[in-house]
């Protein structure tokens, strides 16, 4: 440690730390724009200079060493002079007009022009003008002439979300923040940089100049699309909610959000909200109201049960419903004497389950993906999927981790990776199994099953063999493969042999709660698979877009066309009113108390943080007089806590429940099938029914129709031209959908998003699949 | 082959003009005789051989050699100071190059010469090359580098492609690549051009721009000494005092000392240009008058007054005519006479200079070349030149003067590289000068030498 004197007071602080850290460890502020603590050290904005002794100049603080000793003030008369000076400069062809931009009122160079600027500016030449960019849908540059040239926003850009979409090109005073060649920005991460902007630069599209910040208040809540669990600071006007912002939390989120988490906001206030029960009568639909709507339910589940058997009863939760939801719709099922519930919507190997009571997870904590020396993804669309936890992962990168990846097709991750297995799904237990057969050689220990690695498993198994923090990352390919159990037990090997840690990235917002609260299958009970693909005398959907959010959409679209009595419990009127017969209007995230645990098993709840909309509901407390018409016990609960404390259980035993234990042993695979097999990704914002219907996202460069991915071979082989269309079959759906080359996918399979409407009439996710060209 | 027509000497304005003072660096240099067998004629390379104990033919073989801390020390010894501008001693630069650093270090020539009014290193490289080589050679022995690199300014693109012929030359001759003249010591060096950013004559805008990024300054601590190339410890000397090392190996510090004057060892080439006789480079023993170094240049032209003079490129503050004719030209004392040594470039004015225009042009420059960076330099730049081009224009205001020596002083001191200073030293130093021939301008919205020399 190194003491140094900040104005008159000790301070310690970790050798190599620079005197502006030394003075956030004091708690004292140095005025600054260019300093971040997430981002390198720039030094360019001058205006945390501050005054050392035994220096002749003043220096910056944010890039000057602590050594021991050392005494500085920020605000001798040198100090504050040369701050003034900087201010002086920085405002003289800054647009002086704060009550027309968009930032007034959380500016930092507002805020620091009251304490260091002048009344009045001595400059009285002509001022500079920036030309406006437009880059996309979600960031606005309109005001470029407000930016002071921190280049936060270009470093954001190279280190954090790891891909230079924006520069500083010129010089001198016509230096100017850009994209290349007026190209868009389309980072999944783009929308921090207008936290990080110091001034109105760079803004929100969609929020600007439709509210001012302190007409907002700021009420706290967790993204349910990802699962990360990114904390976020909601601001509401006039019980709407106006913008999304993050919340600090270092274990989680850091001081970022995925661009998802910010603007999806914008569903909650659109037209496609349902507001009112609606029941449908002779193929019309007929808004009731909720008694009438719930009798009909309680009504239509009672005759069911009566007629068929509770048996015919089944239910479906999205994975982004929260604890007390899906706690109590597993109770309603349950209650109703049926074992019929699963949240598992694109799963293909059921078998694959904690033991009960149990739930998969992370295996390690999501802060620790930051300092990893080694991981090992396998079957992860790891930068679309799980923004965040990549960025952790690129940090982990950047100094010194080796990171690998097994996968049928390599997207860039914007962070170099040491290693590539690449093979069709359905070779992937056997591309572990070389992988565990290398490990096995170096540790003179018996292979789990015979193989003959090649040089590349073999570098993976080095590599995991060496470092010292290691973690094996299941992606949401790995859980949602038709051999999910195999790829668990033969990583769950690797993992034991290496020191490495095992398990799952997480699908979404509540994977883990939803285990944990048994939003499962009991013994003799249908899983989603089933409850999705065979037609079902009463199913009940909660937060599911039956068409979208399957496993297999083609045969989930024949099974509900032929299913009796399905009630849809969602905020959307689009999001089932095909399939459905009622639509309960529930509250999402924000208009609901609710719960969510995370991938690495934290518990985080949430208030509503506005009214829910017209007649919409919270669905727990939907679900909860469900239970009472239906006459059900148990079912008294008076606040979403006591449904919290019903459905969790003790907190303090939690950590306990989470296991990755794989179900079964490693087994000799199957021999791999001839013909092509489809790989599916969900697109970034077709994970849920709430980014599905943000308008800016869907207008973003991820949010394109899908194109299907041929590999080289393939597309050579069938005389494929640029800018070709392929027919797409799977057993009897077929559509036919833009094509393009994939140099990085692997022989044999096919690239075709699911989540989408332009696929929804295809098959099986992982499925065997026939390209055509047309 | 290279269009040798424009390299020849056509007389006066050059280096062959032979009115040199105890030349080192251009002695015998005639335009034509820059290749290495002229190099060698003239003695070239024999420091080099010298400190691998490689003798000549009639010493025994395996003379004994000078250890890399010899090499220094004589270095040391010399007084040898950095001829870029700053005036750093060089050995003692060399003695901060972590030796015994393990993986790659790097050397690199500084060519990046842009300071307005200098051409010295232009001359230097173009028809004596080899003594960059062969000092480059020494000095990476003296720090056990393995890798240089030479950057050169952009827009004397037909000097870069010399000294890639004459580096092909050295490479032929043994006396660069892989065991120099069988010895154990390597060292390979490369050519590079920039593109003409004044910028990059900053050394750690020079190293951004040699890694192929934008020429931007970079902070410091850390120093290029620990932090450079590629991150990997670097020394960065200017052209000029690689050049200075064979003499100083061939004849010893202490000779080279004494060639100058104390702690301004050896002799130094002066760019003088602005009104003389016959601009040109001259090399001249530091601590010589600058009445002498004046008279070598033809004295002021048309027979006119002194007025001024920049002593060391357009960055130094000006001098008075009085304050020039008593002062020497050495690191020393140009900087008791409140401006430096700089580069070496020594503009004349006469009387029929107008300050303000001349600072205009100046401050014109400097904004023009300000990197966009860091905020005094961004912005400070550009209201300079617009206050001095105000006044120029007759649209001065009578707080202008206070408020130009204001800005001008909230620059200095305050940016990530020396630009800022740069940019606010001739303001002020006009402005302590010649204040009123800017007050004059401001009153008179005219100019006052003008009025002057009209009647």
């Amino acid at each position: 440690m190194i003491e140094i004197e900040l104005d008159g007071k000790k301070v310690s602080v970790a050798e190599g730390s620079m005197v502006m850290h030394a003075a956030d460890a004091a708690g004292s502020y140095i005025p600054h724009f260019c300093y971040h603590k997430k981002l390198s050290i720039a030094a360019n904005c001058r205006m945390c200079l501050v005054d050392i002794e035994k220096m002749p100049k003043p220096m910056p603080a944010c890039a000057t060493p602590a050594t021991n000793g050392m005494i500085v003030r920020s605000r001798s008369d040198k100090a504050v002079k040369a701050q003034r000076s900087v201010m002086e400069f920085l405002l003289i062809n800054h647009p002086l007009d704060c009550p027309i931009c968009d930032q007034g009122g959380e500016c930092q160079l507002q805020d620091l022009a009251v304490g260091y600027g002048g009344s009045a500016s001595r400059y009285s030449e002509e001022k500079r003008v920036v030309f406006h960019k437009d880059v996309g849908p979600l960031i606005s540059m309109e005001e470029m002439t407000r930016c002071i040239h921190c280049t936060r926003c270009v470093r954001f850009g190279q280190e954090v979300a790891g891909v230079m979409e924006l520069g500083m090109i010129h010089r001198g005073e016509h230096s100017e923040i850009t994209t290349l060649a007026g190209r868009t920005i389309d980072s999944e991460l783009s929308g921090n940089m207008i936290d990080i902007c110091p001034v109105g630069a760079l803004t929100s599209k969609p929020f600007r100049y439709s509210a001012r910040t302190w007409e907002l208040s700021r009420r706290q809540s967790v993204s349910p699309h990802d699962s990360v669990g990114a904390n976020l600071v909601v601001q509401v006007k006039a019980g709407k909610v106006m913008r999304v912002v993050p919340l600090e939390n270092e274990d989680v989120n850091e001081c970022w959000i995925a661009d998802r988490d910010r603007f999806s906001y914008e569903a909650l206030n659109s037209d496609s909200r349902l507001t009112q029960p609606m029941i449908k009568q002779g193929g019309a639909w007929v808004a009731v109201d909720w008694t009438t709507a719930l009798a009909y339910v309680a009504d239509g589940l009672q005759r069911v049960k009566s007629e068929f058997g509770a048996a015919g009863i089944g239910a479906v939760g999205h994975a982004s419903s929260t604890v007390e939801e899906l706690h109590l719709l597993a109770r309603l099922v349950r209650g109703l004497g049926s074992e019929n519930i699963d949240h598992r919507t694109r799963h293909a190997d059921f078998g694959n389950a904690a033991p009960a009571g149990r739930a998969r997870w992370l295996g390690t904590s999501i802060a620790s993906l930051s300092t990893l020396d080694r991981a090992f993804v396998v079957g992860a669309f790891l930068r679309k999927d799980h923004p965040l936890l990549a960025q952790r992962l690129r940090q982990a990168v950047r100094h010194g981790a080796q990171l690998m990846s097994l996968h049928a097709v390599h997207d860039d991750w914007a962070m170099p990776v040491a290693a590539r297995l690449t093979a069709a799904p359905a070779s992937w237990p056997a591309q572990l199994a070389d992988v565990a057969a290398a490990v096995a050689k170096a540790r003179g220990v018996p292979a789990p099953l015979p193989a003959d690695p090649g040089p590349q498993a073999q570098g993976v198994a080095a590599a995991l063999l060496s470092g010292a923090r290691k973690a094996i990352l299941l992606g949401n390919a790995a859980a949602q493969h038709p051999q999910a159990s195999q790829l668990l037990a033969l990583a769950s090997w690797i993992g034991e042999h290496t020191g490495a840690s095992v398990g799952y990235l997480g699908e979404s917002g509540n994977s883990v709660g939803a285990q944990l609260v048994a939003a499962l299958p009991g013994a003799g009970g249908l899983h989603a698979g089933q409850m999705l693909q065979q037609p079902m005398k009463a199913l009940i959907l909660l937060h599911t877009e039956p068409a979208l959010d399957g496993a297999d959409a083609a045969a989930t679209g024949r099974a509900l066309a032929g299913a009796g009595l399905v009630v849809a419990l969602t905020p959307f009127k689009d999001a089932a009113a095909e399939v459905a017969d009622v639509m309960l209007p529930i509250a999402p995230f924000t208009e609901t108390a609710g719960t969510f645990v995370n991938a690495e098993g934290r518990v985080q709840s949430v208030h509503g943080v506005v009214k829910p909309l017209g007649e919409t509901r919270p669905a727990w407390k939907v679900l909860r007089v469900l239970g009472n018409l239906l006459g059900l016990a148990g079912f008294d609960h008076e606040t979403a806590d006591d449904v919290r404390a019903e459905a969790l259980g003790d907190l303090a035993a939690l950590p306990t429940r989470l296991d990755n234990r794989a179900a079964v042993a490693p087994a000799l695979l199957p021999p791999a099938g001839g013909g092509l097999q489809r790989v599916a990704d969900v697109p970034i914002y077709a994970v849920d029914s709430l980014v599905r219907r943000a308008a800016s996202l869907q207008r973003t460069a991820d949010a394109r129709e899908p194109v299907v991915g041929l590999p080289s071979a393939l597309w050579q082989q069938m005389g494929m031209q640029a800018g070709g269309r392929v027919l797409v079959s799977q057993g009897a759906a077929a559509v036919v959908l833009p094509a393009r080359e994939e140099p990085l996918l692997a022989d044999g399979a096919v690239r075709i998003a699911a989540g989408h409407p332009a696929t929804a009439a295809l098959g099986a996710m992982f499925g065997a699949v026939s390209v055509e060209k047309v | 082959m290279i269009d040798l027509s424009k390299f020849q000497a056509t007389g006066r304005e050059t280096c062959f003009h032979g009115r040199h003072i105890d030349a080192q660096i251009y002695a015998g240099l005639d335009g034509r005789n820059w290749r290495l067998q002229d190099y060698v004629a003239r003695g070239g390379y024999s420091a080099l051989k010298k400190i691998l104990g490689i003798g000549s033919q009639e010493q025994a073989e395996g003379a004994a050699g000078m250890t890399p801390d010899q090499v220094i020390a004589e270095v040391k010894l010399s007084a040898l100071r950095g001829r870029g501008g700053a005036g750093f001693p060089t050995g003692l630069k060399w003695s901060f190059m972590p030796r015994q650093f393990p993986g790659p270090k790097y050397l690199v020539c500084n060519s990046d010469e842009g300071e307005p009014g200098t051409c010295k290193d232009r001359d230097l490289l173009a028809y004596n090359p080899h003594i960059v080589i062969e000092g480059m050679a020494i000095a990476a022995y003296a720090m056990g580098v393995k890798t240089g690199y030479n950057y050169i300014h952009g827009e004397i693109f037909e000097i870069y492609e010399r000294f890639e012929e004459a580096l092909e030359e050295a490479r032929a001759a043994g006396f660069l690549g892989e065991r120099i003249l069988g010895s154990d010591f390597s060292f390979q060096l490369h050519a590079f051009h920039g593109f003409g950013a004044y910028i990059c004559g900053e050394e750690t805008a020079l190293l951004e721009s040699l890694e192929g990024k934008k020429g931007q300054p970079r902070f410091k601590p850390p120093f290029p000494a620990s932090f450079g190339l590629y991150g990997k410890p670097t020394t960065i000397n200017n052209t000029e005092t690689f050049a200075a090392v064979p003499w100083i190996i061939n004849h010893g510090g202490q000779a080279y000392l004494e060639c100058g004057k104390p702690n301004n060892g050896g002799t130094k080439i002066f760019s003088v240009v602005g009104d003389v006789e016959r601009p040109g480079n001259f090399e001249i023993p530091l601590g010589t008058p600058f009445s002498t170094l004046l008279e070598l240049a033809g004295g002021v032209r048309g027979g006119r007054a002194l007025k001024a003079v920049i002593p060391g490129g357009s960055s130094a503050p000006v001098l008075t005519a009085k304050t020039m004719m008593d002062i020497t030209m050495d690191y020393d004392a140009i900087a008791k006479a409140g401006s430096m040594l700089g580069s070496g470039a020594v503009i004349v004015m006469d009387e029929t200079r107008c300050m303000v225009r001349s600072l205009l042009r100046l401050s014109y420059f400097y904004q023009h070349e300000s990197c966009g960076q860091c905020t005094p330099c961004r912005e400070g730049t550009g209201w300079l030149w617009r206050l001095v081009d105000r006044i120029e224009h007759g649209k001065g205001r009578a707080e202008d003067l206070d408020l130009l020596d204001s800005v001008a002083d909230n620059i200095k001191g305050r940016t990530i590289c020396a630009l800022g200073d740069a940019a606010a030293m001739p303001v002020q130093g006009m402005l302590k000068h010649f204040r009123d021939e800017f007050a004059y301008h401001v009153e008179h919205k005219t100019c006052m030498v003008g009025a002057r020399v009209a009647v």
